[in-house]
């Protein structure tokens, strides 16, 4: 084979490929089709490969976003991710971490804007998911915060582990809604009770304890803590930010809940600026 | 002790799966699903490991892409496989990852000798990297493609002599190509060479919902047809014994049920390695 030939013959199946990839994902012929293309599309099995491709999409989706798909119903919830994966389809072969942008597409989703809680609810359903992969770590021990002194706590770096997610919903009981659904996808149907959250701000955390991700109700002191202690702060900053947040949080006893959760892993005392070094 | 009959692992059958103790049972997972940093899938898999044979079964590498397979993907399953240490590797004559996405699905090709040498050129990647060798399966096809330069079985073939991989033959897969590109299934099976079979699939297929018998789909969510098992016993009396899969991902039985399927299997190929036809074609 010549090298000319040679190389026509590896665009072709790289143009196959690109051809192809078009045609799953357009549903009337292409005028741009490929001359291969045409007589596949024509077919009665292209469609498999295109129903297939898409359902493994939506199928991602309904398996993780599952509050939401119980919030809205399967078929709305299969029509969203239909439309969703179209415009972003996986990157990655691994569908388990699939629909990183899915709230974000909620939230501009006019068909959803009846439910201006949706968004929310499927950010909590991805923050679940990232809890969910991550890696493994040992959780931080309170004796170990316990055993410092004040000045070396105020000096300290608190790491978050790495399963340990949070956000803040200023507008929505995101939290609440969020656990009720969950607890109805995976249990029996609705029992007809009302379910009427008190309409508030809400704040979570998820974080894994051995195999199971559990969640936590956050104040806005504990967030706002939370991200600055993500942001490598020193412990007497992260206190500050806190408090800025809420002038009448209670950080010991938040502290104490968040140690509890397993919400860290490490604690680093970093050595002393060498001008507090004793001369 | 060798791998005889085993099946494809669903989390529902986890437990089950776990405490089963039949003879020359193994598992088979996709990679991808316990691809995660850490938490319970991972752990779930080296759980099954401490018990039983695994061997990983990737559906993400899109060997059969004319593109070089992703690193990152591929360091991911290196690691898994440095975990889990497979009994074996396998993956597809398919593409399902093309410029940034990924397609859920195992694409067809053109089988050109531009496409052979492109995608032996992936196989040993992949292989080099994870230090093995690997099997290739044959997909189900649904279309006639045209340009093809080489029949598929001359394809694999020659994709096994220029990579040094094998080739995981799905009985079911070649039951439901015949049937929709309209060949003869049993002659396929005959002219396949034994002595690049590393291991077999079976599974179940369904009729397509509009057009019937005239377009079959491999589904995985039925038990494995008759048809398919007689292609599957004419195979093994044939080239002797290879490691057999039960590959169900759909409308998933009580775990009992698959564990007579994968029963039938076994005594299948009992039966042959009882008639000496264990010893590869090669060495008749």
């Amino acid at each position: 084979m010549s090298r000319s030939t040679a190389a026509d013959h590896a665009r072709t199946l790289a143009r196959f490929q690109d051809a192809f990839t078009r045609a799953l994902f357009v549903d009337a012929a292409d005028p741009t089709d490929d001359a291969t293309i045409a007589p596949l599309r024509s077919q009665l099995g292209f469609a498999v490969y295109r129903n297939t491709v898409i359902k493994g999409c939506i199928d991602a989706l309904l398996a993780n976003y599952p509050a939401v798909a119980r919030l809205v119903g399967d078929e709305w919830m299969r029509a969203a991710a239909a439309f969703h994966a179209r415009h972003a389809p996986p990157s990655q072969p691994c569908l388990v971490d699939y629909g990183e942008g899915f709230a974000g597409f909620l939230a501009g989703f006019p068909p959803a804007a009846g439910l201006p809680y949706l968004p929310d609810v499927a950010w909590l359903d991805r923050l679940w998911t990232e809890a969910h992969l991550a890696a493994d770590e040992p959780p931080l021990e309170a004796a170990r915060v316990a055993s410092l002194t004040e000045a070396e706590l105020a000096n300290a770096v608190l790491t978050p582990h790495a399963s340990a997610r949070w956000a803040w919903f200023d507008r929505h009981p995101a939290l609440s809604i969020w656990r009720h659904s969950r607890a109805g996808a995976a249990g029996p149907a609705d029992d007809g009770a009302a379910f009427e959250p008190a309409w508030q701000a809400e704040g979570a955390l998820l974080v894994r304890t051995g195999d199971a991700v559990v969640s936590m109700a956050l104040d806005r002191a504990e967030c706002a803590f939370l991200d600055a202690c993500a942001g490598m702060k020193r412990l007497g900053e992260c206190a500050a930010a806190a408090l800025a947040a809420d002038p009448a949080a209670d950080l010991a006893a938040s502290m104490a809940r968040l140690l509890r959760a397993g919400a860290f892993t490490r604690l680093h005392v970093p050595c002393p600026p060498p001008e507090e070094l004793p001369t | 002790m060798a791998l005889s009959a085993g099946l494809g692992l669903k989390p529902d059958h986890f437990d089950a799966a776990l405490e089963c103790s039949a003879d020359g049972l193994w598992f088979e997972v996709h990679p991808e699903n316990y691809m995660a940093a850490g938490g319970p899938r991972p752990a779930w898999l080296r759980a099954i490991r401490a018990r039983h044979p695994v061997a990983l079964h990737g559906v993400g590498l899109s060997l059969a892409a004319d593109a070089d397979p992703d690193p990152v993907h591929l360091e991911r399953l290196a690691s898994l496989a440095r975990q889990i240490e497979p009994a074996l590797v396998s993956e597809h004559l398919a593409w399902s990852a093309w410029r940034g996405i990924y397609l859920p699905d195992l694409l067809p090709i053109p089988r050109t000798r531009a496409a052979l040498a492109r995608i032996a050129a992936n196989v040993g990647r992949a292989q080099e990297r994870l230090g093995r060798r690997i099997a290739i399966e044959n997909p189900a096809h649904y279309l006639r493609i045209e340009g093809h330069e080489f029949d598929e079985i001359g394809f694999l073939s020659e994709l096994a002599r220029h990579s040094g991989c094998g080739v995981l033959l799905d009985v079911n897969n070649v039951f439901v190509s015949a049937n929709n590109l309209g060949f003869d299934a049993a002659a396929w099976i005959d002219a396949f060479p034994g002595a690049l079979v590393d291991e077999i699939h079976l599974a179940g297929h369904s009729r397509d919902p509009v057009h019937g018998e005239a377009l079959l789909i491999d589904t995985h969510d039925a038990p494995v047809d008759e048809a398919v098992w007689a292609l599957y016993r004419r195979l093994v009396a044939r080239i002797g014994l290879r490691p057999t899969l039960i590959e169900r991902d759909d409308n998933l039985p009580a775990f009992d049920a698959l564990l007579d399927e994968r029963a039938r299997a076994h005594a299948i190929l009992d039966a042959a390695s009882q008639r000496g036809a264990a010893l590869p074609e090669a060495a008749r």
